[in-house]
């Protein structure tokens, strides 16, 4: 066979070419550019433009950011220094830095403030058994704990409220076991009962005679003392925490087969999708007071949080019929096969699948309700928007805009944006197909 | 073994099934929730009207036909404060409308062109597209609103940099726009041989715009129905009659006849003593709301358009492209249809949201129906609940409305499957 080949053709080569280097259109940094900037005209047109934009903001704000005064009492201190200086007006930091506890804090007594730095720290530990797998289980009873440490640290007073207020959720348990000989619905009914007869019978005369035999307290600090980020995180955690379950439940009921009860659900959920935020959170300020016996009052802070979780909760039963929607129907057969009861075959079969796709919507229903937390300045309560107009009426910060602006916008951007992060990192820890 | 013949023994009924029993125990549990319901309702109207006869109020809404007293800044209707409240409620509902839609088509174009560039395979394109969702969708509404309203008042110049020999600021669009502190100030069409207004006492419909809206109806019929018999005529002998001459002069010959009768022209914005005159006057808060609730909700339709485009399998691609479609075809006849089918129940969703938003028009100032009928009205006569109520219906029927509209499409374009 060789032969003939050798006479067939003049010469074969019996050697590689050595490898030669891609031209240098086709290698490194250049390749890449070609790729991914000026790949055809169009694409060179939006790199051009959008360098364009670059250039403008940068230009726009580089000089003015260059320009900043950290270390100033008033905005006339820092326009005397830029004059000082000979150069145009810059950044005015100085005003984060002489308000930064009003920003953070609001009001709150200056000398109290490791009280809500200290329930923002526990916070992280009760998230932590929540959040992440690899947090000791053992956690989570401090994490439902917290609510009544948080409300006690942040508001302080007699320790034997909070603590007759979590001695219901005690009695609802101990009813539940002693009961359950009878049978479930019974044993549920009356662990629905007892807690509510406690608080609205016995927990208002236990906190009084245990405060008189054992005064424990710290100092009580009331609700319009707080302000700043201190609002919007226990708007936002409060409003967050209790939406959740709370929008279970009306996804469930909208899904059920009683009439009554999903009708109830559906009017529900219309209604407060319906309606502007701003229109919840006047009715609490405004029009509570026709609705509950004369005489009765109660804390604004709490009206407006029970108001925006019942607003995020219609938002989030819509997300999780989405969820529950998704999931195919043979799940709901298998679980009844198995011979499962409606709520273990929620708790074993549905939930944890239906949440699990609706993670995404659930999060942005999260960010959502922490960025409305913002509306309450319409109602009067000093949020970090409605703070950043009382320093500018003030007469040192008069025409300041900015840099309070920048600032409490970086501060609402860092949450939200961790939220987001965490539903993706979620999404990736739960995903169970294939991998 | 005996064969048991016959019905099982009928089971009597016992107080226990209804606990019990499925069959009797949802409906033990919906009785036990009406009866809840009844109670909690009667229990607030108890309190509403002893609260009410506490204050010495009653229930009417014979407010809304007393003198208002207030003035609103922007009026799409006549008004003065010598009007009624029910009228300043109407000035105010249609405030919240025209911001509505101008905030929907904001943020429809805005969306729609980041989420598309974000898919770019442009990296620079893609990355700032990335940064301006990212930035928006983190930071409350509220905060761009104010933002966008401080840009305007503080970083825009006064009416007086306009004028001089060497001004130090000049108009936008050859010298159709001005963009002041004060405002912005954008040419109106004006008709010199108009046909007035009809007078429907109290609105004043323009005849113009009804012309105008007439005649444009009517050539988009007049188009459909050309295409139509195209179409026809195609089925019949295989051949289709070129129509984009014919489309053209049907769609644009009648509107620039009519608006030369009208006499059609545009009045500009003219520096006449301290301020501009003439044109139409955007009034801050007006633009602070517009860009601020259309460039917000922009971010959040980018990703739904975003979502909506990565939903397409890359299938259809393929597979138009193997039918031999060109690459303009396959978007427009495969996969715009799907993608449609997803971007547009969020999209809805979105104007639902802007429609709600536009409720924050207080922070700037913005006269909508909130600022007008569920601000100035209520404190003026102390009518909380009816003003509240009378507010949230309105906004409840708004928001039904888009949403059946939604529902309607969505059973429209649903999928057809056995």
């Amino acid at each position: 066979m060789s032969d003939t080949h050798a006479q067939t053709v003049a010469f074969v080569r019996d050697t590689m070419i050595p490898e030669q280097v891609p031209p240098v259109t086709e290698r490194g940094a250049v390749k890449w550019l070609r790729e991914n900037l000026f790949n055809g005209w169009l694409s060179t047109v939006l790199t051009v433009l959008s360098l364009l934009v670059v250039a403008w903001m940068v230009l726009e704000t580089g000089p003015w950011l260059m320009r900043s005064v950290w270390d100033a009492g008033s905005l006339s201190e820092c326009r005397r220094i830029w004059a000082e200086a000979g150069v145009p007006a810059g950044a005015c930091w100085g005003v984060i830095n002489d308000r930064l506890h009003q920003l953070l804090f609001g009001f709150y007594p200056p000398h109290l403030y490791w009280r809500p730095v200290l329930a923002l720290a526990l916070l992280l530990v009760a998230l932590g058994p929540i959040l992440f797998p690899w947090v000791p289980r053992k956690l989570i009873w401090f994490s439902a704990a917290y609510p009544f440490m948080a409300y006690f640290l942040l508001w302080g007073g007699s320790i034997w409220l909070p603590v007759s207020a979590a001695l219901g959720f005690v009695v609802a348990g101990a009813v539940l076991v002693l009961l359950r000989p009878l049978g479930t619905l019974p044993a549920t009914l009356a662990a629905f009962l007892a807690p509510l007869l406690w608080w609205a019978v016995a927990a208002g005369p236990f906190a009084s005679v245990m405060s008189d035999l054992l005064p424990v307290g710290i100092e009580f600090v009331r609700s319009d003392r707080f302000g700043g980020f201190l609002i919007s995180l226990v708007i936002g955690v409060t409003g967050i925490s209790l939406s959740l379950p709370l929008g279970i439940l009306l996804a469930l009921g909208r899904q059920s087969d009683m009439i009554l009860i999903k009708s109830i659900c559906v009017t529900f959920i219309e209604f407060i999708r319906g309606v502007p935020l701003i229109t919840l959170l006047f009715t609490a300020s405004l029009l509570l007071n026709y609705f509950l016996p004369p005489g009765t009052s109660f804390d604004l802070i709490l009206r407006v949080i029970i108001m925006v979780t019942l607003f995020a909760a219609a938002y989030m039963a819509e997300v999780i019929r989405g969820g529950l929607a998704a999931l195919p129907r043979g799940q709901y057969e298998a679980a009844d096969a198995l011979g499962l009861d409606y709520w273990k075959a929620q708790r074993l079969i549905i939930m944890p699948q239906a949440l699990r796709i609706a993670i995404p919507g659930i999060v942005n229903t999260f960010i959502g309700l922490f960025k409305d937390t913002t509306l309450v300045v319409f109602i009067g309560l000093l949020d970090p928007i409605g703070l950043s107009n009382a320093i500018r009426a003030s007469s040192d910060w008069q025409g300041i805009y900015w840099e309070l602006f920048i600032f409490i916008g970086a501060v609402f951007f860092v949450f939200c944006f961790g939220m987001s992060r965490y539903s993706m990192y979620l999404e990736r820890r739960l995903r169970t197909d294939h991998r | 073994m005996a064969v048991t013949q016959g019905e099982a023994p009928r089971e009597s009924f016992r107080l226990s099934m209804l606990l019990y029993d499925t069959r009797y125990r949802s409906y033990t549990i919906q009785i036990f929730a009406l009866m809840l319901l009844m109670l909690g309702a009667a229990w607030l109207i108890d309190n509403t009207l002893r609260n009410l006869q506490a204050l010495g109020k009653d229930f009417s809404f014979a407010f809304l036909w007393n003198v208002a007293g207030y003035d609103i800044s922007q009026r799409p209707i006549e008004y003065d404060s010598t009007m009624t409240h029910g009228r300043a409620a109407v000035v105010g509902f249609l405030n919240t409308i025209i911001l509505a839609i101008m905030a929907c088509v904001l943020a429809t174009v805005v969306g729609v062109i980041a989420g598309v560039l974000r898919l770019s395979n442009n990296w620079m394109v893609a990355r700032l597209m990335t940064v301006y969702v990212e930035v928006f969708r983190n930071i409350p509404t509220l905060l761009w609103i104010l933002i966008f309203g401080a840009i305007m008042t503080e970083a825009m110049p006064p009416p007086s940099a306009f004028r001089g020999d060497e001004p130090t600021a000049s108009m936008a669009f050859f010298d159709s726009v001005a963009v002041t502190n004060r405002g912005v100030y954008v040419p109106a069409p004006e008709f010199s041989r108009g046909l007035g207004a009809l007078d429907l006492g109290g609105v004043q419909p323009s005849l113009n715009a009804i012309a105008f809206i007439l005649v444009v109806a009517l050539s988009i019929w007049a188009n459909r129905r050309l295409i139509a018999h195209a179409t026809r005529v195609q089925n019949a002998t295989g051949v289709r009659p070129k129509t984009w001459w014919k489309s053209l002069l049907i769609l644009f010959g009648p509107v620039i006849l009519l608006l030369w009768a009208l006499g059609f022209h545009l009045s500009y914005p003219e520096l006449r003593g301290f301020n501009f005159q003439g044109g139409i006057h955007m009034r801050n808060s007006l633009i602070a709301m517009w860009l601020g609730l259309g460039i917000y909700t922009g971010a959040f339709i980018a990703e739904n358009v975003r979502a909506g485009i990565l939903a397409i399998s890359k299938g259809q691609t393929e597979a138009a492209f193997s039918l031999g479609l060109q690459p303009g075809k396959t978007m427009r006849l495969v996969i715009l249809p799907q993608a449609l089918r997803v971007i547009i129940p969020p999209l809805i969703s979105q104007y639902l949201n802007i429609t709600k938003n536009t409720s924050l028009g207080l922070a700037v100032g913005y006269m909508d129906l909130r600022s007008t009928l569920g601000g100035i009205t209520i404190n003026q006569t102390g009518r909380e609940l009816e003003g509240m109520m009378l507010m949230m219906l309105i906004y409840l029927l708004i928001s039904l409305t888009i949403s059946g509209a939604m529902n309607v499409y969505n059973s429209r374009v649903k999928l057809k499957e056995r």
